[in-house]
């Protein structure tokens, strides 16, 4: 049962076609990540659902109400900004207690869902003080704070950590996932980070030109990107040109080596050249027993990153990425030698458009 | 709704502004019966006082931007570079004549500095024009240390001091070399508010009793129709065209900095 | 390395003097022809001719027609101060939020830099060509309308004439500085405020007038200030026979016409006490209002 759906929206501005054909459903208590770079249409889509633009055409219905026409004021919304967007003239707790304030909550009440919404972010002690002495982090959980108080039923995130140094960033969204999962509000979070959409979300909808490419589990869209520019936006990638042998189930070969691709059989004739592409971590150094099959490479550079070690290498034909992990005992290879690396059909990755 | 009620605004606000525009622009042309002319301001030019008052307030302006950029340019820059303590105390200093009213300062010049004082400056046509230049510094220095305290803002005047020191530069080189030139916008923005404020203004010269442009202005205007409004029209222009100088500094300088 | 802890003291003590004559011409210039001056008229409010130390001449001011000139100053700098404000705050907020074109931005700054210092002389010749006794205004709702100005009660060289007029200045000054403060409101902040559940009128007393409270007061003082001391407009629109205070300050300095030398230097020492109170009120209220800022 869905609980927000946003159902063929269409922004345009001017003559720029901002958002296209845009549908998702969102069911109650999911955590959704609207990921694409700059100028993709996902910011556009947040705002349309928070009120502060109307859809050219399209509707939303939040919990069966539709909320299309419903200005920002009325429609029960949280939401969090890039940064700064507390009010610099009110007390932490005067922020939070606003959204309240507002609606004429009595003052006993508004007190005390203050201090719980405090107690949630950790902030107990610092309801007197002035958004201008706390830290990046510490406004941006107030605003959080703030934007969970008056119990929204939908959380709008708009890129909230992106003004925060890295530390800060991981902590404070590990801490929003935590908190969003203990009240169990549906969530849209805007971001161009791939990585921070990948760890928090549920389900991941990565847009591109105003179109939503695909939609799925931060897994699938990672293991099984639909399209070419989902494949390079989500992670790594390498390309190769293989060619085909049996199209019925699924074999190729890459190098000598036969293949045999997951998504048999394949919409190709006998000798066709197909694009195919590998994550780092499904180039494995070493033999291995399980995999289909076995090529050398050359290291040309080696970066070592902690607990992952990235090599560069060229292997049949083409400059390859190779993640393998860090492992006391065994020094990774050097500049210049030669590796041998497994490698199985099965995780290819057959790459559309 | 809120489109509404900003045209309304704008354009109510905007035809405050116009019509004594318009007004004094369709007076000075009436001097002759029954057809518009430029009678009036034919006489404004033919009358030497005209020009005898405008050139003496011209002379007393460029003497004010003098005085004033010698006064606030190393003192700014001191203050920025050495003394960042002293700059409550300055810049108290520099809104003061935003508070105290011209005509009591100006009164306090003339008790203070009359034939009998310490420093009869009273006493001489030239004394009483230096006295009313140091007036019209004072009343320009909100706006000049304002202006050259900003420019200065958008340098780094210590880098730019120390590399200065250790190409072997001295104080009067660093200032007149390095630091004024890349103030020169903002100087050259108070100068032209400061030309635009010593022109029309009246109450000082009045009072010290100097033939400047000011109190030429109102006799006239006690005295003639047509003129006056011929007058008003000539110090608008005056005005507007000191403001456009203004923005065409800063807009060339912003085009120089683009480019660079 | 052992070192004599007086050491960096002294040297210290002995710096501070030679960095402060970098400013010592500034603030000679300061003391001599802008506190000096000032001085002279606040002890000689309080001095006989005699200089001997008296209250008599603030004494001397309680007379009707110099109380009323400061009545009439005080209500003219604040009703003009007033309208400046709210109808420079209109006009600034219309162009700002209001969804105007881009392009008439920048000219209205350009206008306000202009106008506001198009004060004085020839701004009286300009409202005396549009609404005096035979101006553009005055005779074309004569013969157009048949409304007499004049028969109604309205008369340029009054106190009514004196507030249009100021106002030709006042708004482009305020405009001039509050575009910059209202730019400063983040849109950030009216979102919020908006998906918090706030109307318009509700983001606008909470958050953005409180923020831009110290801005409003200082313009206003700034304002007040402004029309308090003008002397060149009104001099120039009414001649000498109107009773405010830089009007009849100027005709004491220049014939004593209140037959006391040193009861001017009281009207004079007036003027600063009544511009000093509006900025220390306006001082004592923003450090009020501003706790939030750094």
């Amino acid at each position: 049962m869905s609980f927000l759906t946003l159902t063929h929206l269409e922004k345009t501005f001017g003559q720029n076609r901002v958002v296209k054909d845009f549908s998702l459903s969102i069911a109650k208590g999911e955590f959704i990540s609207l990921l694409g770079p700059s100028g993709c249409g996902k910011t556009t889509v947040l705002r349309m659902v928070a009120g502060f633009e109307t859809p050219t055409s399209g509707g939303i219905t939040i919990d069966g109400r539709d909320v299309t026409g419903l200005r920002a004021n009325a429609r029960n919304i949280g939401m969090m900004f890039q940064a700064y967007a507390l009010f610099p003239n009110m007390t932490v707790a005067d922020n939070v207690g606003f959204g309240l304030k507002v609606k004429g909550a009595p003052r006993a009440e508004r007190e005390a869902r203050v201090a719980e919404m405090l107690k949630l972010i950790g902030l107990s002690d610092l309801g007197g003080r002035f958004p201008f002495q706390l830290s990046g982090g510490q406004q941006q959980r107030v605003a959080l704070a703030r934007a969970l108080a008056p119990r929204p039923s939908v959380l709008l995130l708009d890129e909230p950590l992106s003004a925060l140094d890295a530390k800060v960033r991981v902590s404070l969204r590990n801490e929003i996932r935590q908190i969003q999962q203990e009240l169990g509000i549906t969530t849209i979070f805007v971001t161009h980070d791939q990585e921070e959409a990948m760890s928090i979300s549920d389900r991941i909808v990565v847009m591109n030109g105003g179109v939503a490419d695909q939609v799925g589990a931060p897994f699938d869209i990672y293991n099984r990107p639909r399209t070419r520019f989902v494949a390079n936006f989500v992670g790594t990638l390498n390309t190769f040109d293989v060619q085909v042998t049996d199209p019925a189930q699924g074999r190729v070969t890459l190098a000598g080596q036969s293949l045999t691709l997951p998504d048999a059989p394949l919409a190709s004739s006998v000798g066709q050249t197909l694009s195919v592409a590998l994550r780092p971590e499904a180039l494995r150094l070493g033999r291995l027993p399980d995999a289909e099959a076995l090529l050398t490479a050359r290291v040309t550079d080696v970066h070592f990153m902690g607990s992952v070690i990235r090599l560069k290498a060229e292997m049949a034909g083409a400059l390859v990425s190779l993640d393998t992990f860090n492992r006391p005992d065994a020094p990774p290879p050097v500049v210049g030698s030669e590796v041998e690396v497994s490698l199985s059909g099965r995780d290819f990755i057959v790459l559309q458009g | 709704m809120t489109r509404f009620f900003a045209w309304a605004a704008f354009l109510l606000g905007s035809l405050f502004f116009l019509l004594p525009l318009i007004g004094m622009t369709e007076f000075s042309l009436k001097a002759r019966r029954g057809e518009y002319s430029f009678d009036a301001y034919m006489r404004v030019f033919e009358d030497q006082r005209f020009w005898d008052t405008f050139s003496y307030s011209l002379i007393l302006a460029a003497a004010t931007i003098v005085v004033g950029v010698f006064l606030v340019v190393p003192t700014a820059y001191w203050v920025r570079l050495k003394l960042p303590q002293a700059r409550p105390v300055i810049e108290f200093i520099t809104l003061l004549p935003l508070v105290i009213p011209a005509i009591v300062i100006v009164f306090g010049y003339i008790r203070l500095y009359n034939t009998s004082s310490f420093l009869p400056m009273t006493g001489s046509a030239l004394g009483t024009d230096i006295l009313l230049t140091m007036g019209y510094t004072t009343l320009a220095l909100p706006y000049m240390y304002r202006s050259v305290d900003t420019g200065l803002r958008t340098i780094d005047v210590g880098t730019l001091t120390e590399a200065a020191q250790s190409l072997g530069a001295g104080w009067v080189t660093i200032l007149a070399r390095i630091i004024l030139p890349n103030v020169m916008v903002a100087v050259l923005s108070g100068a032209f508010l400061t030309l635009a404020i010593v022109l029309g203004e009246f109450t000082m010269a009045a009072l010290l009793n100097r033939p400047a442009f000011g109190p030429y202005m109102q006799l006239l205007g006690a005295n003639r129709a047509y003129e006056p409004p011929a007058l008003a029209v000539i110090a608008f222009a005056i005005t507007w065209g000191c403001m456009g100088l203004m923005q065409l500094v800063t807009r060339l300088s912003k085009h120089e900095r683009a480019k660079a | 390395m052992p070192e004599d802890p007086s050491a960096p003291r002294l040297r210290h003590k002995w710096r501070m003097p030679v960095e402060w004559l970098g400013i010592v011409p500034f603030l000679l210039f300061a003391l001599l022809f802008l506190i000096l001056p000032t001085m002279k008229i606040v002890v000689g409010a309080f001095q006989t001719p005699e200089g001997a130390f008296t209250l008599q001449n603030l004494a001397d001011l309680n007379t009707d027609s110099i109380r009323s000139a400061y009545w009439t100053s005080i209500r003219l700098s604040l009703i003009t101060a007033l309208l400046g404000c709210a109808i420079g705050f209109a006009m600034a907020a219309a162009v700002v939020f209001g969804g105007l074109p881009k392009g008439i931005r920048s000219p209205l700054l350009t206008f306000s830099g202009v106008a506001s210092n198009f004060a004085g002389v020839p701004l009286a010749f300009a409202f005396i060509a549009t609404l005096g006794p035979v101006g553009l205004i005055t005779v074309w709702l004569r013969t157009e309308f048949g409304i007499n100005l004049r028969a109604m009660g309205f008369n340029l060289l009054s106190f009514n004439g004196l507030v249009i007029t100021y106002l030709f200045f006042q708004i482009p000054l305020m405009i001039l500085i509050i575009i910059p403060a209202l730019d400063g409101l983040k849109r950030e902040w009216r979102e919020a405020a908006e998906v918090l559940g706030a109307t318009g009128a509700q983001y606008w007393r909470m958050v953005a007038l409180p923020i831009l409270f110290p801005s409003l007061l200082g313009t206003f003082a700034l304002l007040f200030a402004n029309a308090f001391g003008a002397v060149a407009t009104a001099f120039a629109l009414t001649g000498p026979q109107l009773n405010i205070v830089p009007i009849k300050l100027f005709a004491q300095i220049r014939g004593d016409v209140l037959g006391n030398p040193n009861l001017g230097y009281a009207l004079a020492f007036g003027m600063i006490v009544i511009t000093a109170l509006a900025n220390f009120l306006y001082i004592w209220l923003r450090v009020r209002s501003e706790r939030w800022l750094k």
